[in-house]
């Protein structure tokens, strides 16, 4: 008899976590929980000016405070030829800096110390000297004619354009629009946000000059890339270096790329032949971090009378404060930004984008997305909702006009992407009918009876997860392939370890499941590592909703290895060819009599103690897996809510999701993922945002400025799903941690406009705080949101 | 006795003034020579080697370091270790017994309360203080009490199911069950007791294996 899969805690189990076990205990080992013997600490001294040149620094002050080790500065970074680092987008960043400073909070000096009070007493004593220069808060200003130049570190850069980027066809798009009834524009800008997990960033590194062997405790999502990138930077050869990635609080991307802070502790702990901890604050977090977006977009599309998208056209700016340090695919510039308008059926589209220098914190990161496709997914349903506005159609009507059909898959997307499967009308209908969608005009006459403005915004989307394919996808040239490596003990019970890192998501749950699934051994037989390079296989790392559809694949991959292993073993201990043996969860029988059989448990016992002749003793094996494609999620969010005209205040009235991943390998988890990603789309809708003011500050730079939905504010979801399984996914699954982010907040903001639109307003940026709904009610006006803003 | 300063150098050690302070902690005595400036939540980190309690945003607002002193919740990184002098500290280490979670902690771990887990103990004490002082909150007053803690991974909605669930226990009722499925696979809730329902829902999928096929 075939084992009960739910029952062993296999695919579709909405199996408890075995990670909360040390986490309600308070037994998690988070980075700043290491302590190594006779470790010291590192603070670091932070520019207060967005751009300024460096006159002089005195650090004889910090020095004469006992307990202070060592003041490392540029200049001794850069005797090191380590004052400048490469990032991951092939151009440098400033470790500390020796010229200027390029943005407020850059890194200038880092005091090292017995204590880190200590440490941070002697920050306070560093004198420097600044000549304050002008800074560029937004890209009209980096691209004016007079522009000072932010980047004269580098040769042959003569303004502050990083790059041009252009991606589709702009003939035929030409052609589309010059054959269009009408032309939807629209202006849009996502605002720069910061992905802030509780827990900032932080590092031990621990040189031993008796083995030259270079440990790092280090909050990294890909622990892997950072060995390579040590390596590379610090000249200390791969196989001496150790990363260990322990259990991260929260990473949202923000913890992909390589930061200062790890290189100069590493550098400091070398000097010094002791560990040095360098734990950042929430400040450094936010000001001098990966932030997310901040991006402009010049939209159109081109319409029929019968509603029909004949084409899109979208002209985009990014900015990326003062280095290019964006951790994204290196073949796209502007990451998936491309990916719009996946779920329409459009046949032409073009878009261009711009990047370009500021003077503000660098390092654009997949915050909680694929790669700018949050950008993508937001332009797009913004453009969307202002067709249909524009049209006077209804705007579920106007979607189920323009959405690709269930049987016209696989699909090229407009820009060129190659989608493989979704049900995007039934998605839809099942939103529409949760929210009542047909008695909308009903509730929005209530609403109206006791002064409230009612509006209802929908969101409809496919993005491209898990990136990726080797050929397509590289960061730096490394392939972004992903790895599993499992061991079956004689016992029966296992070890995985894969090139994944979790930081909230779950693996040592989930992959044992998928384990389960494909073995027959019990989930809780399984023990899952992650984190440690010295341990686990190589893998990009945990970033872009890529664990499930690549290193998951993996996990599937190597224990269908096995599965084919046991079945020689099996075929051996029943006495029967290979041929003659069937199998069923955990266990394989010999066709035609299924009595006669034996465990995966008794096959791993054989492997060890009585394996056939000729064959290698053991069962362990990896697997290395390149996906064919992306997987390819598809999502309906449709909110309502209700306006206060009188105070600019907007509540959530009700928000439906409905997401299609395909096969949900826990369900509780995958709900558990698109709660908190409709979170962080409530969040970016309502309140949460970094900007500048015009000297350069940054407002947003800690938790009373940078606001963060609570419990309270936070709104409760009501949670659907369509399963179409990715047909090419081992076990038909797709990714799932961030469509809701993705799709999230163009639902918020299209009801919020839904709501004013009869007061002949079309935009406001986010995030529509309440005094910029307020001020457009009373002026029937758009507000913008670009920086600078004035400093409160 | 726990100092602080037992690796700084001697120079150091000499400049910096230092007072005692004592502390029953999750139900023991201790005593500390601490420089006054130390922050509760340093000295229960760094000191008592407690490191449940978490340090996020150095401002009070995220409440991952929130501690109950005297049975009130405190955010103990704004809090002067001296402040707690004489004083009862509970951190998340003192929640559970040896053998015995406390039903807070098991309702976090059966309503998929956490997931990054940084934020939880702080969570799970501000939770405590609400439970102890009134058993049958609604959702309303949990969600309230919970407001000083932020959480970036879960959304809350699972936070407040989960402190639902405990205050059902604690009073002596079997906790409700909410949307997610019941847990079949054999696992270490330590209270078997807890009703849950027999049959796991049918969205939950099972996976066609012809999806992929081996290869």
């Amino acid at each position: 008899m075939a084992l009960d899969e739910v029952k062993i805690g296999g695919l579709g189990a909405s199996r408890r976590r075995v990670e909360d076990n040390r986490f309600i205990r308070g037994k998690g080992n988070y980075v700043d929980d290491v302590v190594l013997p006779g470790m010291l600490h590192m603070e670091i001294l932070r520019s207060p000016l967005a751009h300024a040149r460096i006159k002089s620094i005195d650090t004889s002050a910090a020095y004469a405070i006992p307990g202070v080790r060592m003041v490392m500065t540029g200049e001794m970074m850069a005797a090191r030829n380590l004052a400048w680092m490469p990032t991951l987008s092939y151009d440098t960043q400033a470790v500390l800096a020796t010229d200027k400073v390029r943005f407020q909070g850059q890194e200038v000096c880092a005091v090292i110390a017995d204590d880190p009070y200590i440490a941070r007493d002697g920050v306070e004593a560093i004198v420097v000297d600044y000549e304050p220069l002008p800074p560029i808060v937004n890209p009209t200003q980096a691209m004016a004619d007079d522009a000072v130049l932010i980047r004269d570190d580098k040769v042959n850069q003569n303004d502050n354009v990083i790059f041009d980027w252009e991606v589709g066809d702009r003939e035929s798009t030409d052609r589309a629009f010059a054959e269009a009834d009408t032309i939807s524009e629209i202006d849009l800008h996502y605002p720069r946000s910061h992905p802030s997990p509780i827990e900032a960033c932080g590092s031990i590194a621990d040189y031993d000059r008796s083995t030259s062997k270079l440990t790092v405790y280090m909050t990294s999502q890909a622990p892997h890339i950072v060995r390579a990138a040590v390596s590379m930077v610090a000249e200390i050869p791969e196989h001496m270096i150790r990363i260990i990635a322990p259990d991260l609080g929260g990473g949202f991307g923000n913890k992909v790329p390589v930061y200062p802070g790890y290189v100069i502790s590493i550098l400091a702990s070398i000097l010094l032949e002791k560990p040095v901890k360098w734990i950042e604050d929430k400040t450094g977090n936010l000001i001098s971090t990966g932030f997310g977006r901040d991006v402009y977009l010049k939209g159109k599309l081109a319409l029929r009378k019968d509603g029909k998208i004949l084409g899109v056209r979208m002209d985009t700016v990014s900015d990326h404060g003062a280095f290019f340090s964006d951790a994204q695919p290196s073949k796209f510039k502007i990451g998936l930004i491309h990916s719009a308008f996946a779920c329409y059926d459009i046949p032409t589209a073009y878009l261009t984008n711009r990047g370009v220098y500021t003077n503000k914190a660098p390092g654009g990161v997949a915050y909680r997305c694929s790669f700018r496709v949050t950008e993508a997914m937001f332009f797009q349903e913004r453009m969307v909702q202002a067709a249909a506005d524009d049209l006077g159609m209804d705007q579920a009507e106007f979607r189920r006009v323009n959405l690709v059909k269930d049987d016209d898959f696989p699909k090229r997307t407009p820009f060129g992407f190659l989608t493989d499967s979704g049900q995007y009308e039934k998605c839809l209908q099942i939103g529409l009918d949760a929210i009542d969608y047909d008695t909308f005009k009903e509730q929005k006459a209530e609403a109206a009876k006791r002064g409230r403005l009612l509006g209802i915004g929908i969101s409809t989307m496919t993005e491209p997860l898990g990136a990726g394919n080797s050929r397509e996808y590289d960061i730096l040239g490394i392939k972004m392939f992903d790895s599993a490596e499992l061991r079956v003990h004689m016992t029966g019970k296992a070890i995985l370890r894969t090139g994944a890192k979790t930081q909230g998501q779950g693996h040592e749950t989930t992959w044992a499941q998928i384990v389960a699934h494909e073995l027959g051994i019990p989930a809780e037989d399984i023990v899952v590592e992650e984190g440690d390079t010295d341990t686990a296989p190589f893998g990009m790392g945990t970033y872009a909703s890529r664990s499930t559809p690549v290193a998951g694949a993996a996990v599937s991959m190597v224990s269908r290895k096995i599965r084919a292993k046991a079945r020689k073993i099996a075929a051996h201990l029943l006495e029967v060819s290979d041929e003659d043996i069937e199998w069923e969860l955990g266990r394989f029988y010999v066709r035609g009599a299924q009595d006669r059989g034996v465990t995966i448990q008794e096959c791993a016992m054989a492997a060890y103690s009585n394996v056939p002749d000729g064959m290698e003793p053991g069962l362990e094996n990896n697997a290395y897996y390149d996906p064919p494609n992306l997987t390819w999620p598809f999502a309906c969010y449709i909110s309502t809510v209700e306006v206060d005209p009188l105070t600019g205040v907007w509540d959530v009235i009700r928000m439906v999701a409905v997401d299609d991943c395909g096969v949900r390998i826990n369900p509780m988890i995958v709900e558990g993922q698109i709660m908190g990603g409709l979170t962080e789309a409530y969040a970016m809708a309502n309140m949460q945002f970094i900007t500048f003011d015009e000297d350069g500050n940054c407002i947003g730079s800690n938790y009373m400025d940078y606001l963060l939905p609570t419990a309270w504010e936070t709104p409760g979801f009501e949670l659907h799903e369509v399963v179409t399984p990715c047909p090419h996914h081992p076990i038909g699954a797709k990714g799932i941690g961030e469509c809701a982010t993705v799709g999230g907040p163009a639902a918020f903001v299209n009801a919020v406009m839904d709501a004013l639109k009869d007061i002949g307003v079309r935009n406001i940026d986010m995030p529509l705080l309440p005094d910029r709904v307020y001020e457009a009610i009373q002026t029937g006006q758009d507000v913008s949101g670009h920086p600078p803003v004035k400093n409160r | 006795m726990t100092s602080l300063f037992e690796e700084l150098q001697p120079a150091a050690a000499a400049e910096v003034q230092t007072t005692r302070v004592d502390i029953k902690i999750n139900g023991e005595y201790k005593a500390a020579q601490i420089e006054p400036r130390l922050l509760l939540a340093h000295l229960i980190r760094n000191g008592f080697r407690l490191t449940g309690t978490h340090t996020g945003c150095d401002t009070t607002n995220c409440g991952a370091c929130t501690v109950l002193m005297d049975g009130a919740p405190v955010k103990s990184c704004t809090v002067f270790a001296v402040q707690a002098n004489g004083h009862e500290v509970t951190t998340v280490e003192g929640l559970a017994t040896a053998s015995e979670l406390h039903p807070i902690q098991e309702g976090f771990k059966d309503e998929h309360g956490l997931q990054c887990g940084f934020c939880t103990p702080g969570m799970m004490m501000s939770a405590k203080a609400l439970l102890d002082e009134n058993l049958n909150p609604t959702e309303d007053e949990v969600r309230w009490a919970l407001s000083g803690n932020l959480c970036r991974c879960t959304g809350y909605q699972n936070i407040v199911k989960a402190v639902l669930w405990a205050a059902a226990k604690m009073r002596g009722e079997a906790p409700p069950t909410f949307g997610a499925p019941a847990d079949d696979s054999a696992d270490e809730i330590a209270d078997d007791s807890a009703e849950q329902p027999e049959e796991r829902s049918d969205e939950a999928a099972i996976a066609d294996d012809s999806a992929g096929g081996e290869g």
